[in-house]
């Protein structure tokens, strides 16, 4: 398959930029001022005589930013933006001779989204949920998604095959089959959505499952043992990312139970929780909400095989999307306007509710606050994660109001005025006068990411590094600084230059490829033959849907 | 290109046998084809559980090598010179409008949405005559939908509203909807309940248990008496004139809709290109969204071309929107009826086509047709068609699933990728595309560094 984006020629030599003040922390560079040098798409020790010189003199530094958790590409995706021209209307993206055009809204076109992305300095974006049988379509998006590298996460929580394994005890084969699985979809890792609520959804009358160890009446197991046993064969394989878990009860009141559940049926392997703001609810389910940031951040900050992403609510415009499907089928209830609801055989479900947050909403101004006391209580930044699960939160496109409102103490103050009174009171947001620091904000969107994907050439500067780099102008007003890198520099080409956007290319495919037990290929079949629509010689996808790509190696022993 | 080129093998006597091949015909797109192959002949002998469409669409391919490529108003040409012309026409133009693109790989439906873009184009598919109408329904009510497979595992209820698969799209009965047996459905069709809508007895309905005659134009109050009735409403008797089915049978459909397990309903052309149109999609994709308080309940267009549903997916990816996009002002616009095929010609706008696995030229109205033949037009195809004889540019392409691989996507979004029987001398459409694309970004580089140097000197000499 070709690439579908040129690039002018000579734009990747090597470059030294000098006098800006570099924040590295994964090498514990904190606003040291050094020169960084880049060739051949990389970080290096020095750079040749005659590489292109970028004066950052006042400006500050940081490695490309990573998103952990988002979505962007593949089967829900392509339904939501489908779903709203009206969205896409008023937020026309243009082309230019080097680039393509699009749209925007909260669920961009496959091009916006990678300009936009790079426009905000984040050179890397994991699609956080796609079921297998959508790989294919999730790779094709992801190959006209430019700049950025990227990669996506395969939903196997409720995959029949994997829960009937379990539940017949055979442990061994239900990690080959995950690695067979993963390798078959060029993932980059395994993703569980509200594990073992799909068929209650689907074969119940748009029934859920509302306890973790609540036993499935057709697959006799509960989501804890899923969660367990992904969790294991994900420690037994070493892959880079953990299992990348959205918990049971999403959204509920009192739902902080759940999640704390899950982390201890991790112990102390590791384990992701996605967008874990919108699992930190207290209250009695089926009433109002309270928050619940505190026991859940106190149980985050006390485990360090813990990490996860906080999916902070941004007032305005959102698409609800998600493989949870009774979660989105609950929120169309809301308004009952459009809705989308998509089942895949065997493997996953999904829906998608266009949505809108409110200041003046209770709900959504205590989901808001929520958010920001896990960001504020967090006492380790690498482990507690910059996300809006976009678009879900919000578009990824609020990270730099976001950032501001981390790092300004002032702004937070008056942003807090503006929105219901009473959630905030429910909160101890008024009173946490934590402020951010930029070697924090380096963490929480690069290098924490970066360490909790187990991507080692990315989410830093040192030799060797990927040379995804992002200069800011040093603006006090944050959100205008993260909005507006002067330069960004991806895989060693200046795709920004001086706030002009000079490049397009296609950047890179991150997957990952475990080693399997060939044999299990012919446990699979028969389940496949009897139950999936498609051949089975025909759904793991081949080399031809990668475009250019890296394979990230498990973690050491 | 070069690689898809090759000569193909000449050994006598060469016959192989092509497992889990895909037959791109209809938007079923079955992928469990097992094709015997002559080689010598370049004809496929065999196609294993092909239905009637199927086996006509692998026998009857012809394979011609000897045709040329390319003609240029009719006269063979290199390719090369056929994509120069191409090339010239569609950056001269000031309205170029893309067509088409149905019957082809996602790989070269990319290429041409890529070409649209660049040269600010307008860019449509055979969407907008067929479930154009349901794609607005969609992005005004959503749908509750499924993959195919979950029909054959769970379904037990399914309506047919508005086509007639068993002519259509033969195995949709027996492959995902009707007879398979699934993990809650053990029993087949004895398992299910099938129910047929249509303005006449079709040969689908010895299939259905219950056919219901609906009056013909009248599917949008039918639909609607069953979401009153659906939601407890009570219904006057009269609906049997204006539908031509009895209240009483409508009343125990909706009983039986709303206490089935999972439901499923499939809605064809019937329904959308008669009157009502996207209100009609509209009121069935609202019914099955209704039913969702009361059960799980999906519903799903059953699409007609082999990759429909691809050009549906790659248009949206890239722009935004599933078909009907302007790209004249540098960014997609979507307005259908405005940006669609039939109205952009039948208007007079467009000053040239690049058609691709279509012929408007043979199905679109006269105006449009007559407006087709005023325009310089390119088209791809791998047959000799109305457009392609009406074209200034010609190329003969080699035929998706037979000849050339990719991906096309199933009516219900499954992308599955396609295995080759016998290599073709004739390029791919996404070959043409692709060849097309750098040689207009070439040219637009070109005018654009001219207009620097222009305005350039402009400023020197000022």
């Amino acid at each position: 398959m070709k690439s579908h984006n040129s690039t002018p020629a000579g734009a990747a030599g090597p470059i030294r930029i000098v006098n800006g003040r570099i924040h590295d922390p994964a090498n514990g560079i904190d606003g040291a001022v050094r020169d960084l040098c880049v060739e051949s798409g990389r970080i290096v020790e020095s750079a040749p005589v005659g590489a292109r010189r970028i004066d950052a003199a006042g400006m500050v530094i940081m490695p490309g930013g990573v998103d952990i958790h988002c979505h962007i590409a593949g089967p829900k995706v392509n339904l939501a933006r489908k779903l709203q021209p009206e969205d896409h209307r008023r937020d026309p993206h243009p082309g230019t001779l080097y680039t393509r055009s699009g749209t925007g809204g909260t669920v961009p076109s496959t091009f916006a989204t990678g300009y936009r992305y790079a426009s905000l300095g984040y050179t890397t974006a994991m699609e956080a949920a796609v079921p297998p049988i959508g790989a294919r379509h999730t790779l094709e998006e992801l190959h006209d998604t430019p700049v950025i590298d990227k990669g996506f996460y395969v939903l196997l929580g409720n995959n029949i095959f994997l829960q009937r394994l379990l539940k017949e005890g055979r442990r061994d084969e239900f990690r080959q089959a995950v690695a067979w699985w993963v390798n078959s979809t060029k993932a980059y890792a395994t993703k569980l959505v509200n594990p073992g609520g799909d068929e209650p959804w689907k074969g119940k009358r748009n029934a859920n499952v509302s306890d973790i160890d609540e036993t499935n009446e057709v697959f006799g197991i509960s989501p804890r043992q899923i969660i367990d046993a992904f969790v294991d064969a994900v420690h037994e394989m070493r892959l880079p990312h953990p299992p990348h878990i959205h918990c049971n009860n999403l959204g509920h009141s009192g739902n902080y139970a759940t999640t704390l559940e899950t982390m201890k049926t991790a112990g102390d392997r590791r384990l992701h929780i996605a967008h874990i703001q919108f699992h930190s609810y207290g209250g009695q389910p089926g009433k109002s909400p309270s928050s619940a940031a505190q026991p859940i951040v106190e149980y985050v900050n006390a485990h360090p095989n813990i990490t996860c992403d906080v999916g902070q609510v941004m007032f305005g415009k959102s698409t609800i999307m998600t493989a949870d499907a009774p979660l989105a089928y609950m929120l169309r209830n809301l308004k009952k306007n459009k809705w989308v609801n998509a089942d895949t055989e065997c493997e996953s479900g999904c829906g998608i509710v266009p949505f809108s947050y409110q200041e003046k909403i209770y709900v959504h101004a205590l989901q808001w606050a929520i958010g920001l006391e896990l960001f504020l209580m967090s006492a380790d930044p690498w482990r507690i994660i910059l996300s809006t699960d976009h678009p879900n939160g919000g578009s990824f496109l609020s990270y730099p109001k976001l950032i501001r409102l981390l790092m300004d103490r002032e702004f937070r103050k008056e942003e807090i005025k503006r929105v219901h009174k009473k959630a905030i009171s429910r909160t101890v947001l008024a009173d946490l006068d934590r402020e951010y620091t930029l070697n924090e904000i380096a963490i929480i969107s690069r290098a924490g990411p970066a360490r909790a994907l187990g991507l080692r050439n990315k989410g830093h500067l040192g030799p060797g590094a990927d040379a995804d780099i992002t200069v800011y102008d040093d603006d006090a007003d944050r959100e205008r600084m993260f909005n507006a890198p002067r330069y960004v520099v991806k895989s060693g080409r200046v795709v920004i230059d001086d706030h002009e956007f000079r490049e397009d290319f296609s950047g890179r495919l991150l997957h990952i490829a475990p080693e399997y037990d060939a044999t299990i290929v012919q446990t699979v079949r028969p389940f496949f033959e009897d139950y999936y629509s498609i051949e089975f010689d025909n759904y793991a996808v081949g080399d031809s849907f990668l475009h250019d790509h890296e394979v990230i190696p498990s973690r050491p022993a | 290109m070069d690689d898809k080129v090759k000569t193909a093998e000449t050994s006598s006597g060469h016959v192989k046998v092509v497992e889990n091949a895909t037959c791109t015909f209809c938007g079923c797109v079955c992928d469990d084809m097992v094709l015997t192959v002559d080689l010598d002949q370049k004809k496929i002998t065999k196609a294993k559980n092909a239905c009637v469409l199927g086996r006509a669409w692998f026998a009857e391919h012809v394979h011609e090598d000897n045709v040329p490529p390319a003609l240029l108003d009719g006269q063979p040409v290199s390719v090369e010179a056929a994509i120069e012309e191409a090339a010239r026409i569609l950056v001269e133009a000031r309205f170029p409008i893309t067509y088409g693109l149905s019957d082809t790989t996602c790989e070269a439906q990319r290429e041409a949405v890529a070409i649209t873009d660049m040269i600010r184009g307008n860019l449509d598919t055979t969407t907008s005559v067929c479930h154009g109408p349901s794609g607005l329904a969609f992005q005004g009510i959503g749908e509750s939908t499924m993959t195919l497979g979950e029909v054959k595992n769970r379904a037990d209820l399914v309506i047919y509203w508005g086509g007639n698969p068993a002519e259509s799209h033969p195995r949709h009965f027996t492959r995902y909807a009707v007879t398979p047996k699934g993990m809650f459905t053990p029993n087949g069709k004895k398992d299910r309940y099938v129910v047929l809508v249509d303005v006449r007895r079709t040969p689908s309905a010895p299939v259905a248990d219950l056919f219901l005659q609906v009056k013909p134009g009248h599917d949008f109050e039918l639909a609607w008496a069953l979401r009153a009735l659906v939601r407890g409403r009570r219904l006057d008797p009269g609906i049997e004139e204006a539908t031509g089915i009895p209240l009483a049978t409508l009343t125990d459909l909706a009983a039986r809709m709303k206490s089935c397990r999972y439901g499923v309903l499939f809605f064809g052309m019937g329904l959308t290109m008669t009157r009502g149109r996207h209100f009609n999609s509209g009121a069935v994709l609202a019914l099955a969204t209704d039913l969702n308080e009361y059960t799980h309940f999906v519903a799903k267009p059953v699409r007609g071309h082999g990759n429909v549903t691809g050009a549906d997916n790659v248009v949206s990816w890239q722009t935004g929107f599933p078909f009907g996009v302007n790209f004249s002002r540098g960014f997609p616009r979507f307005n259908p009826g405005e940006f669609t095929t039939v109205d952009t010609l039948s208007r007079g706008d467009a000053d040239a086509a690049l058609i691709v696995a279509s012929d408007p030229a043979a199905n679109f109205p006269k105006a449009a047709i007559e407006h087709l033949g005023r325009i310089p037009v390119i088209s791809l195809d791998a047959k000799e068609t109305a457009t392609s004889r009406l074209a200034r540019v010609a190329f003969r392409t080699a035929t998706y699933g037979i000849s050339v691989a990719g991906t096309v996507y199933r009516m219900d979004d499954v992308p599955i990728t396609l295995r080759t029987a016998f290599e073709s001398k004739l390029p791919s459409d996404e070959d043409i595309l692709t060849a097309l694309r750098t040689r207009i970004k070439a040219l637009l580089l070109a005018r654009g560094q001219a207009a620097k140097s222009r305005s350039a000197a402009t400023r020197t000499a000022a």
